[in-house]
């Protein structure tokens, strides 16, 4: 069978990132789904792409601006009309007590 | 009356709307018949608005009985696919996470239908947040294949192309990214197009893969295909990768589509036609000789790196995917866990419980494909194999004005029948995947019927913002064939 | 105790909020907002389906800084995105800039104490959005506001050049000045407009070998005190854990500490198991910028002279003081007002006095600028001049100056119509000044004889003569002639 190309221990490292409370069977079943993806998608590494560019936009633009002109905003109540949870004009979460990323 | 009008054509009703021939007002009605005699079974629509739609069939019916001028959808049943938002009604994306969201502002492309006096009957169901080929990954609802039920209906777009094809609207909006448009129009038997990318705004499209989605029309003939064209496809200030109009020019391709090509130069690539069902070739290659009867030369082409298109667009797809998503968190709206321990579980518990798996699947793929060492490996790699690709097709554009292929290694598949392997799902998209990554239009059409009377579809693609030549290729295929104006017998 | 000198050394990465009318990506009002989530949109709440659109005065301001500060400007430039999670980040990743700032390879020059200047090399420049607020006054939990989500903010870090908690100062006032000099950001620190976070470790030499303690980054300093306490505390921190446990620099030992502006000290963040992981892509929704010549040139000229530059020109050229140059050049229309006036024809150092004693404190009052009193540079110049010529004393400008404010005469027709030309010629005085010894010997006798009525007496006739002129005469001058005439003995 081979080394799987990712194991148990990064799909959970991977789904820490990715902020989903995985149950153990779907982390296991990940790790093999998710091998054999990237077992397939191994297969770009036939092709030598030492001296080609990376292409990130098919688009022939550059310099796409606004001005800097005021435009209407949503107002306080449409904005949080589909807020799980308000304090008043706030938005509602558990008391965060650390630093951004957290864990 | 109602079986009459819903035979019309989108182009065909709009004209006898606006000759006062037919009543928008008798097309809502006749699509609201089908859809409450038949959506039960097929399940296409996720929400309709028959009150709303009636309301405005009305108005549009008064203003044109005062001779008032109106819109070019004026009075017709359009339905858009539920990632698109929309001030009415909510927007889902098929998930849960999603499932209660009302959008406070229109997509540009709703806009734009509403400006042209359409009526916006309905939202159809998908693929999760378009990811699949099937639309079995909907998280709330089940599309069939109005030509068998057993089957699927092809994917993300599966609901938009159930409706055209069991006419319970005349046109539909779709999204492509890796064949979401084309793939399940072949599986219906109705013509669907992704145009360019840049060519229509993706503002208020819910993003999946930003750098290969793509709105489209799907419909019953290219006529009407062209038609949905003139009205959603143009620049938009507020979406950065649409095209302005000096680098793009808009044209009428409602006329346009008049004009055969002439001398057209078509290419084939042969070693992909390995892939494919025999039916399926038989109907491709049977499409190429009504081409080589109207004179058209058929030149046979190479491209190398089409194989690596399936790996290259899910690293790259599930890479933007996996940002894109990560906005959905029951913080600011969508779904919200009961009980969350504290402000991280709001975000693992919302997203795991209400994100579907193959969602799932692609956030870690993508999350993987982007992190700190695999980076350069994966999601780079792709970028450059992406580049390759892209000079494939301009090396063949370079040699013929269009290229030609099978839509689908098959005809509908049986419901289940690749949902246990997800790989084997991603196969199926050979064809069309391509395409998005090099960001040229394309179009399915179909072209043929296998032994259990599914539909077989072709797949034209042309160079970028060249849909005026996609689209007369097209028309001139239906021209001489009637596979375009069967339809499914509902029952 | 073991022979041991150390260096402090530390880089700084700085936060400016741009003073735009709108956000980065959006066209929601920068304005202070006073209610909660008011100025927010389907784009910088990331909505389903929204899309950023660049906004070009942020931009271009962002070019126009990096150039101030002599930095390498790209000719391609694009964005990434820079994936974590939190709540005041709606899109749960940053618009930022990753592999192609804006600018790199600058520096900053800034005034140190003794009149030298030390140049600090700028790493790089780049532009992001900022995240809204969360608050946790509440017990049990947060609020998230997200007014200020999709500010622009322009990102400046510096090379590790700064070598004392008195140069990070130093060098942020600077900052400041130079941004408020280009109008790019009002810089107001009440408002949380510039941020800073100092990356500081030491350099230890002991017993003849050289060690680096690990790095320690700075958060939550909301003043320039703070600033400059937080390195000194750390400073000597990271010298005191040294000496005891003599831990160094190692690969991924960097630390995050915060600033307990209470307390005075700085305390260690909740411990990370591992740094971020922030999968920088390039966003797909987001088209590259390419800077050509000609834009470039465009956004150049827009370039002023920058605040240390005219500061230390003021001292060179027109002899003023370093606290009277720094003082006009804390702000550039104040500073440009000046040097109009000395180049219309005023001298110097009467115009810096007009200014900074006078102007600025009217200009205060009135919540003005001094060069929006309505004061021309030109009169200003004239204005300074009469002073120096003896044609009003320098209490009688003062008079003259805040009238200058209402009325559009110049400053002579206003001194004459108040009476405040003074007479200086010594020949006319003189006469007069005769006049009046000769009519008060008996005081003349007083000041002559130098006991205590003397001052009394010299008051005396001064205000006699002062009395023949009707108030005009110049003091000085009278003072001169009738001390020169009483020592003489006439």
């Amino acid at each position: 069978m081979g080394q799987k190309k990712i194991d148990i221990e990064q799909v959970r490292q991977v789904a820490k990132l990715s902020r989903l409370a995985l149950s153990e069977a779907e982390i296991a079943q990940f790790a093999t789904q998710l091998s054999a993806i990237l077992e397939y998608v191994e297969k770009l590494n036939q092709l030598d792409t030492a001296d080609v560019e990376p292409l990130a936009h098919c688009l022939p633009i550059n310099n796409c601006f606004r001005e800097d002109i005021v435009k209407q905003s949503l107002g306080t109540e449409k904005t949080l009309a589909n807020a799980p949870q308000r304090d008043e004009q706030f938005f509602k979460v558990p008391k965060i007590l650390e630093e951004p990323g957290g864990f | 009356m109602s079986k009459n009008i819903l035979k019309l054509t989108c182009r065909g009703l709009r004209d006898s709307i606006a000759k006062g021939e037919v009543k928008s007002s008798d097309a809502v009605s006749a699509v609201f018949e089908q859809i409450e005699k038949h959506d039960a079974k097929i399940g296409a629509f996720l929400s309709t608005f028959k009150q709303d739609a009636l309301k405005k069939a009305n108005e549009v019916d008064e203003k044109i009985g005062k001779g008032k001028p109106v819109g070019a959808l004026a009075g017709v049943p359009i339905t858009v696919k539920d990632n698109m938002c929309t001030t009415f009604g909510t927007t889902t994306c098929a998930s849960k996470i999603l499932q209660n969201f009302r959008s406070p502002y229109n997509a540009t492309v709703i806009e734009k239908l509403l400006a042209a006096d359409a009526v916006i009957i309905g939202k159809t169901n998908l693929d999760e947040f378009a990811m699949g080929s099937s639309t079995e990954n909907s998280g709330l609802k089940k599309t069939v294949n109005p030509w068998d039920y057993s089957r699927v209906p092809g994917g993300s777009s599966g609901g938009s192309a159930a409706a055209v094809a069991a006419q319970m609207c005349f046109a539909a909006l779709g999204s492509d990214t890796g064949g979401s448009i084309r793939q399940p129009a072949s599986f219906c038997g109705i013509v669907g197009l992704k145009p360019t990318y840049g060519r229509v705004s993706r503002y208020g499209l819910v993003a999946y893969g930003s750098s290969l989605d793509q709105i489209g029309p799907l419909a019953r003939n290219t006529v009407d295909c062209a038609l949905l064209l003139n009205v959603i496809a143009g620049h938009d200030e507020k979406d950065s990768t649409s095209v302005d109009e000096k680098t793009a020019p808009l044209c009428n391709w409602l006329e346009k589509i008049e004009q055969p090509v002439a001398e057209l130069k078509i290419a084939v690539v042969p070693q992909l036609f390995k892939g494919a069902d025999g039916e399926v070739v038989n109907a491709i290659k049977g499409a190429i000789e009504v081409y080589k009867k109207l004179g058209a030369e058929i030149v046979e082409i190479n491209m190398p790196h089409f194989e690596y298109a399936i790996a290259a667009y899910y690293l790259i797809a599930t890479a933007e995917a996996s940002s894109n998503l990560a906005r959905y968190d029951g913080v600011h709206y969508g779904y919200r866990t009961a009980k969350p321990a504290d402000y991280i579980e709001v975000y693992t518990k919302s997203r795991n419980e209400a994100l579907g798996q193959e969602v799932k699947r692609r956030i870690m793929l993508g999350t993987y494909a982007l992190s700190s060492g695999y980076y350069d490996a994966y999601y780079l790699k792709a970028l450059k194999v992406r580049n390759l690709i892209r000079s494939d097709f301009t090396a063949a554009f370079e040699k013929a004005d269009c290229i030609i292929m099978p839509t689908s290694p098959t005809t509908a598949f049986k419901i289940g029948e690749k949902t246990n392997d997800p790989l084997q799902m991603y196969l199926s998209d050979v064809y069309t995947i391509a395409v998005n990554l090099a960001g040229v239009p394309a179009i399915s059409i179909p072209c043929g019927f296998d032994k259990n009377n599914l539909p077989i579809g072709m797949q034209i693609i042309a160079p970028a913002f060249a849909e005026e030549k996609l689209l007369q290729v097209a028309g001139m295929f239906e021209n001489e064939t009637d596979f375009h104006t069967k339809s499914p017998v509902i029952k | 105790m073991t022979d041991i000198d150390y260096k402090i050394v530390v880089g700084l990465e700085i936060h400016v909020q741009l003073c735009t009318r709108t956000k980065m990506f959006c066209g929601c009002e920068l304005a202070f907002a006073q209610t909660p989530n008011s100025r927010v949109c389907p784009v910088c709440l990331g909505l389903p389906g929204a899309l950023p659109v660049m906004n070009k005065q942020a931009v271009e301001f962002a070019i126009l800084t990096a150039a101030a500060l002599s930095c390498k400007i790209a000719g391609l430039t694009k964005w990434d995105r820079k994936s974590y999670y939190y709540p005041d980040l709606p899109k749960n990743y940053q618009i930022s800039q990753y592999d192609l700032p804006i600018g790199s390879n600058g520096f900053i020059e800034i005034p140190l104490a003794d009149e030298k200047t030390k140049k600090v090399r700028i790493r790089r420049v780049h532009l992001e959005e900022d995240a809204g607020k969360n608050i946790h006054t509440a017990e049990n939990f947060s609020q998230v506001d997200l007014n200020r989500a999709g500010t622009p903010l322009l990102e400046i870090v510096t090379e590790p050049d700064i070598n004392s908690d008195e140069e990070v100062r130093l060098l942020a006032v600077e900052l400041q000045r130079i941004v408020r000099f280009l109008g790019v950001s009002e810089a107001d620190m009440q408002k949380g407009h510039m941020r800073f976070e100092p990356n500081v470790n030491l350099v230890i030499k002991k017993d003849n070998a050289e060690y680096k303690t690990p790095i320690t980054e700075i958060k939550n300093l909301n003043s320039f005190k703070a600033l400059e306490k937080s390195v000194a505390f750390e400073a000597q921190r990271q010298l005191d854990e040294f000496l005891e446990s003599g831990t160094c620099l190692q690969s991924g030992n960097k630390q995050t500490f915060g600033w307990d502006d209470i307390r005075e000290v700085t305390v260690l963040q909740r411990e990370k198991e591992e740094a971020h992981d922030y999968r920088y892509f390039p966003d797909p929704d987001l088209v590259p910028v390419v800077v050509n010549e000609k834009w470039l040139a465009e956004i150049k000229t827009k370039l002023c002279e920058l605040p240390l530059k005219m500061q230390n020109r003021f001292v060179s050229e027109y002899g003023l003081s370093d606290y009277d140059s720094a003082v006009l050049t804390a702000d550039r229309t104040t500073a440009e007002f000046f040097d109009s006036s000395v180049k219309a024809g005023g001298d110097a150092k009467r115009l810096c006095n007009l200014i900074t004693q006078t102007g600025l404190k009217i200009a205060n009052e009135k919540g003005c600028k001094v060069s929006e009193l309505g004061i021309s540079p030109q009169k200003l110049a004239e204005l300074a001049e009469m002073v120096e010529a003896g044609q009003i004393s320098a209490t009688a400008s003062v008079t003259i100056f805040e009238k200058m404010i209402q009325s559009k005469s110049s400053p002579a027709q206003i001194a004459e119509s108040l009476n405040l030309l003074q007479k200086s010629d010594a020949g006319e005085l003189e006469e007069i000044v005769d006049e009046v010894i000769a009519a008060n010997p008996k005081a003349v006798e007083d000041i002559r004889s130098g006991d205590k009525k003397s001052k009394k007496a010299h008051g005396f006739l001064m205000g006699q003569v002062m009395q023949k002129t009707k108030g005009a005469a110049n003091p000085q001058v009278v003072a001169k002639i009738l001390n020169s005439k009483l020592d003489k003995g006439i």
